[in-house]
């Protein structure tokens, strides 16, 4: 197992690369997820406004 | 008409890709992961150590597939790009900006164990040679579609100009797959092909070309994650959009 994490020598370039290749993706995933909260908050912010200037 | 005609001009209707979307999403992302996990088990585990370079060539199993998904990323939003300037589609337009993102992040990848792997194979963590070169043209023609995209204040007027400069880098794209052969560079040739014999062991192959169905599912599954966020924002005044939010928000009207 020791010899698995150490990948012959080239532990410190095989693992920075996979764990690049993670959290870029993982970044990537998560993105979306929170700039669809923030354009929501938007537009119920807006339409929250508009309704408050109708009927005040 | 033809039911596969008359369901992709449906798809073009932002609610029904909004819908079709949210369907997709989570399968295309749980296929996406099963089909990495199985390539990253060949990759680390099955796949023998490579005679010249032990067990660092591992790095490709990474490094290859993000710098394909480079390159198809780039054409899918060219295409998409151009369809959007041609015919004004503005699902295609949103899905060319949407997927700037993506190949962007796959080039980043490519560039960073690209060097990763360089340092142990040739010595260096970089060089300018002529496929190092062009790939990093690639992230800096990814990062001038997104800022001209974002620095433009009407949407679709900004994807249509990021949309031309995205069509205008395409000629980058031959220069990046042909680099290793038009000019004598570090880095080496061609070991894979579409067409031909592929140079590499099987038990070393598979686990690529798992690795590589898994990055494009994974692409699609953030494409149509970034689409649907677009099409909210761009069409937020519009009855459907209205219709998702909480009933008492918009009781009032």
């Amino acid at each position: 197992m020791t010899d698995f994490f150490a990948m012959h020598g080239y532990a410190a370039y095989v693992w920075p690369a996979y764990a690049v290749f993670a959290i870029v993706l993982i970044a990537d995933a998560i993105a979306p997820v929170f700039a669809r909260r923030r354009v929501l908050r938007e537009i119920t912010g807006r339409l929250r406004r508009a309704a408050s200037r109708k009927s005040p | 008409m033809n039911p596969l005609v008359l369901w992709f001009h449906k798809l073009g209707s932002p609610p029904y890709f909004y819908r079709f979307g949210g369907r997709w999403i989570p399968w295309l992302y749980a296929l996406a992961l099963v089909a990495g996990a199985a390539g990253f088990y060949g990759a680390l585990f099955t796949a023998p150590a490579d005679y010249q370079q032990g067990d660092s060539f591992r790095i490709m199993y990474v490094h290859v597939p993000c710098a394909w998904m480079g390159l198809f990323a780039y054409a899918f939003m060219a295409a998409n790009g151009f369809v959007g300037l041609v015919w004004h589609i503005k699902l295609s337009e949103t899905m060319a900006m949407a997927s700037a993102p993506i190949g962007a992040a796959f080039t980043f990848i490519t560039l960073v164990t690209g060097s990763l792997w360089g340092k142990p194979t040739w010595g260096t963590w970089w060089t300018w040679d002529a496929r190092l070169t062009s790939e990093l043209v690639l992230l800096f023609l990814y990062f001038g579609v997104i800022g001209l995209y974002h620095a433009i204040e009407d949407r679709r007027q900004a994807a249509r100009a990021a949309a031309f400069l995205a069509l205008v880098g395409i000629v980058n794209l031959p220069i990046v797959h042909y680099s290793v052969i038009w000019w004598n560079t570090l880095h080496q040739g061609q070991t894979v092909s579409l067409v031909g014999p592929s140079k590499i062991a099987p038990d070393m192959l598979w686990p690529l070309l798992v690795l590589a169905f898994a990055t494009h599912v994974y692409f699609f599954a953030s494409l149509l994650a970034r689409t649907r966020v677009a099409l909210l924002e761009l069409e937020s005044g519009k009855e459907w959009v209205r219709a998702l939010l909480p009933a008492a928000e918009t009781s009032h009207d």
